[in-house]
């Protein structure tokens, strides 16, 4: 009986959870004029036109395929310099490691309205603005010491006996690196993307503020377009869909590892 | 387990070091070189030392937003925590529904924050969303954007809805980390299930909910986008939280200055928080190796 | 305390089992004796800690009964069973101090403070835990905690059995025996029934009454120590219990004779005459330490060739090879050493004959 009572529960939340994304899926499915016109719990006229305008119109695809670069771009730059680091943090003791570490994750907790006009500045001085190194670059400020903390608790997982029984064996470091270690913390490295794309991809305000046109993200297309075009709901509930399929495709191909990577009660 | 000591792992740090000092080192110069001028454009600018501080320290309306912001996160830990860890004990231990709730539970963690805000405006507008729309129609006045109290409930709301989610996949995770004997202990010993919750799983969950206590704190502190689409701060200054108003006076009124020093405080308390944060983890860790 | 009886107990972690490989426990029948010491016996994997579990109620058997005295407690949670289980790897409330753990069961039970402070007091007196009784259990060694949870299992006075799955595994060894010493010191004074899982075959002969040694998923044998050194009911037995294991040669069956490789070792009558009614395959079991050594022939004395001797201290294991089978020899100090050629002679009393890896007898 009780773990029925317990499923009930749970299932109410559950709909409770899907119902506001469910809302915007039915808006997305009908024009500006039918939303405001009828109030209806599912799309009498289903009509694709807010999708088909999205994927027209440029400056709404180019959005996604702008944010889409820089989040790939800074998945990689996050792992490819946090990977070396975090196997440092995890092997050795050196000076001021835990001052590094402690300083990285205060970077996690930097509120990035504070960094705002000092990237804005920064990125002007190197000409980067509007470009998508510059929006990757800046997301580096808190998915870098994300991406070091959760790797280094996947590697201060496995015994340092697997380093010394390589190094005995005459690997040379990069060779043991690549061959031995990354493979053995593979799950690992994808909770570590899993969080940056998904920390990079959810992030407006330094997306917004780095560009202007041509970088310009889907996220800042949408607020844009808000106070502009006198609200479409219709095509932004569409929009707003689309930027939900990357997140849910991302979730599902690491359902599995997520568990571990939380397992270890790094976020 | 002792480390290895050899400073050479400063060279593996260095890719690290030097990226994350660009993003953070030179903007924070930055800020403190701002936060100490009055700039009027290009080549025009004077020192006015501590001024700008001054004038943000007495800044009521920040006053009134730092008060908005603690209440903001008090609240926030007083209905997630809670929340987070029923969802958890209600869910499956095995089976497909294992998977199936965790992407449930991810979606909404993975949808941009200006999106959540979005959804949010079509869900809770008076006119045409479903919730906004049925509250309305059950005779009780709602409107998020003309009443206080109905902005801070829609905000409050949407907020327990993006983020309760990662308490309970957090209090999950703590949750799977008990061994079964502790269970079958506690049935041997005749456990109620209240006492297996407060004397097993409670303390056992402790490492995992202190980090969503202050992972969960230290978000809801930096809180911008989502609220900023919802209710773009108002009605009037009512749900301006610290981040609506540090973009408000640097980008809305260009004061460059007073940005700068109340940057530098915000970052301050942030960190002051982070420290904490720090100190607790640290304590956890030990706590839990003994 | 109760007798308690498993009738045909089957138990398989699949939702439909379909062949008998699916079942982690294949058909059980067995009574444990009120009062009595038993140890459960057998490699990991063999289904003791299923059987455990069965018995203290943590799982629900795919099939047969279990009863305590004449109740039928199959479907009974072990909170209804009145039932006492020490596990494995200490199992804590950490937030409690150690008294507090000790009288957690007593108190979820309801019993009187008094009660329980005179309980807790005589546990804690017997697993030298009485200075502790203040501190909070999280902050103790690894031993400290496994005598907490024991004393957890043991401060109940009326359960109807205690039992043990290796609960010694963490404990360093000379600790370890003088645990052992006082678990079978408390079943002396209170005659409980202890049952006693672990895969230590030292640690169950000098526990137990009677020991039960299980085999993928069966039981092979149930008997004293000594039955299962000198009659082991299974092949398994033989080779699990005694060091090394017994010696097993295929043989076929030619009268009252058992025949390899040219060879014949004579078997009594009763015996051969059992055994034909068997279907093979026969083999034929000798322990190493009833296994005859001589330098010279003899009567129903077989050639072998002496491959390696490994002094163990008070006595010495010969390897040697008879026809195209290895065998081990047990030998006394004082024997002297044949080398290069001897003769073996199987004693009838102690050469058993098995089919199909069962006893003829």
């Amino acid at each position: 009986m009780r773990v029925q009572k317990r499923t009930i529960a749970l299932s109410f939340y559950f709909f409770l959870l899907i119902l506001p994304i469910y809302w915007m899926l039915n808006m997305s499915l009908r024009t500006n004029a039918d939303i405001l016109a009828n109030f209806t719990l599912f799309p009498r006229n289903p009509t694709l036109a807010n999708y088909l305008k999205i994927f027209t119109d440029p400056s709404w695809y180019s959005g996604y395929i702008n944010s889409m670069i820089y989040v790939s771009l800074n998945t990689i730059i996050s792992l490819t310099t946090a990977l070396p680091a975090a196997y440092a943090f995890s092997r050795f003791r050196f000076i001021g490691d835990k001052h590094v570490f402690f300083w990285l994750l205060t970077n996690r907790m930097a509120p990035p309205a504070v960094f705002l006009l000092p990237f804005f500045q920064l990125y002007s001085t190197f000409h980067l603005i509007d470009t998508h190194i510059a929006v990757a670059l800046a997301h580096c400020l808190f998915n870098v010491p994300l991406a070091v903390w959760i790797l280094e608790g996947f590697m201060s997982g496995i015994p340092r006996e697997i380093d010394e029984t390589a190094f005995i064996d005459g690997y040379s470091f990069p060779r043991f690196f690549l061959t031995v270690f990354v493979p053995l913390i593979r799950a690992g490295i994808g909770v570590t993307a899993f969080f940056c794309f998904m920390f990079s991809w959810v992030e407006l305000l330094l997306a917004r503020t780095l560009t202007i046109t041509n970088a310009k993200p889907i996220v800042a297309t949408m607020t844009r377009t808000v106070s502009a075009t006198g609200l479409d709901w219709g095509l932004l509930a569409a929009a707003g869909v689309l930027t939900i399929v990357p997140g849910a495709l991302v979730i599902w191909f690491v359902r599995n590892h997520l568990a571990k990577g939380f397992a270890l009660g790094r976020v | 387990m002792d480390k290895w000591e050899s400073n050479r792992a400063w060279f593996l740090i260095l890719p690290v070091f030097v990226i994350v000092a660009f993003s953070a080192i030179i903007p924070l110069m930055t800020v403190v070189n701002y936060s100490v001028q009055d700039i009027f454009g290009p080549g025009q600018r004077f020192f006015v030392g501590m001024e700008w501080f001054r004038e943000v320290i007495h800044d009521e309306r920040l006053h009134n937003a730092l008060v908005r912001q603690l209440a903001f996160s008090c609240m926030v830990l007083l209905l997630e925590i809670p929340l987070g860890v029923l969802i958890a004990l209600a869910m499956p231990k095995k089976g497909w529904g294992v998977a199936a709730c965790l992407v449930l539970l991810a979606l909404p963690l993975l949808i941009p924050w200006n999106v959540i805000g979005t959804i949010w405006i079509t869900f809770t507008r008076p006119d045409i969303g479903l919730l906004g729309k049925t509250i309305n129609d059950m005779g009780i006045a709602f409107d998020h954007t003309a009443r206080p109290l109905d902005a801070w409930i829609t905000v409050m709301a949407m907020e327990v809805w993006h983020w309760t989610p990662l308490v309970a996949l957090l209090a999950y995770a703590g949750l799977r980390a008990i061994p079964d004997a502790y269970y079958q202990a506690a049935k041997i010993d005749g456990a109620s299930s209240w006492a297996v919750f407060r004397h097993i799983q409670l303390p056992k969950m402790r490492g995992v909910l202190t980090i969503a206590v202050l992972l969960r704190f230290m978000d809801s502190f930096l809180i911008y986008a989502e609220p900023f689409v919802l209710t773009g701060g108002g009605p009037g200054d009512t749900t301006t939280f610290l981040s609506i108003y540090l973009v408000k006076i640097a980008v809305g009124q260009f004061d460059l200055g007073p940005a700068a020093a109340f940057s530098l405080i915000y970052f301050l308390i942030v960190l002051l928080f982070c420290w904490l944060f720090y100190q607790a983890l640290q304590n956890v860790g030990t706590g839990e190796s003994k | 305390m109760a007798r308690i009886t498993l009738q045909e107990v089957a138990h398989s972690y699949r939702r439909h089992p379909k062949d008998p490989s699916d079942y982690a426990l294949k058909n059980i029948d067995t009574v444990w004796e009120d009062g009595g010491a038993y140890a459960l016996l057998g490699p990991s994997g063999c289904g003791k800690t299923t059987m455990l579990n069965i018995i203290s109620g943590l799982l629900t058997p795919t099939r047969g009964r279990v009863l305590y005295d004449d109740r039928d407690v199959t479907r009974l949670p072990p909170e209804q069973r009145n039932i006492a289980q020490v596990f494995q790897f200490p199992v804590l409330y950490d937030t409690m101090s150690v008294f507090d753990n000790l009288a957690f069961p007593l108190r979820n039970r309801g019993l009187d403070p008094q009660t329980v402070r005179r309980r807790v007091q005589e546990v804690a007196e017997v697993l030298d835990l009485t200075a502790d009784l203040k501190k909070k259990a999280a902050g103790l060694s690894a031993d400290a905690k496994q005598k907490i949870s024991l004393g957890r299992g043991l401060v109940r006075e009326d359960v109807a059995a205690i039992l043990f799955d290796e609960p010694l595994t963490v404990i360093d060894p000379h600790l370890k025996w003088h645990l052992r010493r006082k678990l079978k010191e408390i079943h002396e004074r209170l005659r409980l029934t202890l049952i006693y899982v672990t895969h230590d075959q030292v640690e169950a002969l000098t526990f137990a009454d009677k020991v039960l040694v299980m085999y993928e998923g069966e039981v092979v044998q149930m008997g004293t120590p000594t039955e299962l050194f000198e009659e082991p009911r299974h092949k398994f037995v033989g080779y699990f219990i005694g060091s090394p294991g017994m010696n097993f040669i295929p043989c076929k069956l030619d009268g009252a004779r058992a025949v390899f490789d040219g060879a014949a070792v004579p078997l009594d009558e009763e015996t051969a005459r059992r055994a034909r009614e068997k279907e093979g395959p026969f083999e034929l079991g000798i322990r190493p330490m009833y296994l005859e050594v001589h330098d010279s022939p003899g009567d129903d004395r077989l050639p072998v060739k002496v491959l390696k001797v490994e002094d163990q201290g008070i006595f010495r294991i010969l390897t040697v090879q008879l026809a195209s089978n290895t065998l081990k020899v047990r030998l006394p100090e004082e024997k002297p050493v044949p080398s290069g050629n001897a003769w073996v002679r199987f004693p009838r009393r102690w050469t058993k004959l098995y089919a199909n890896g069962r006893l003829v007898a």
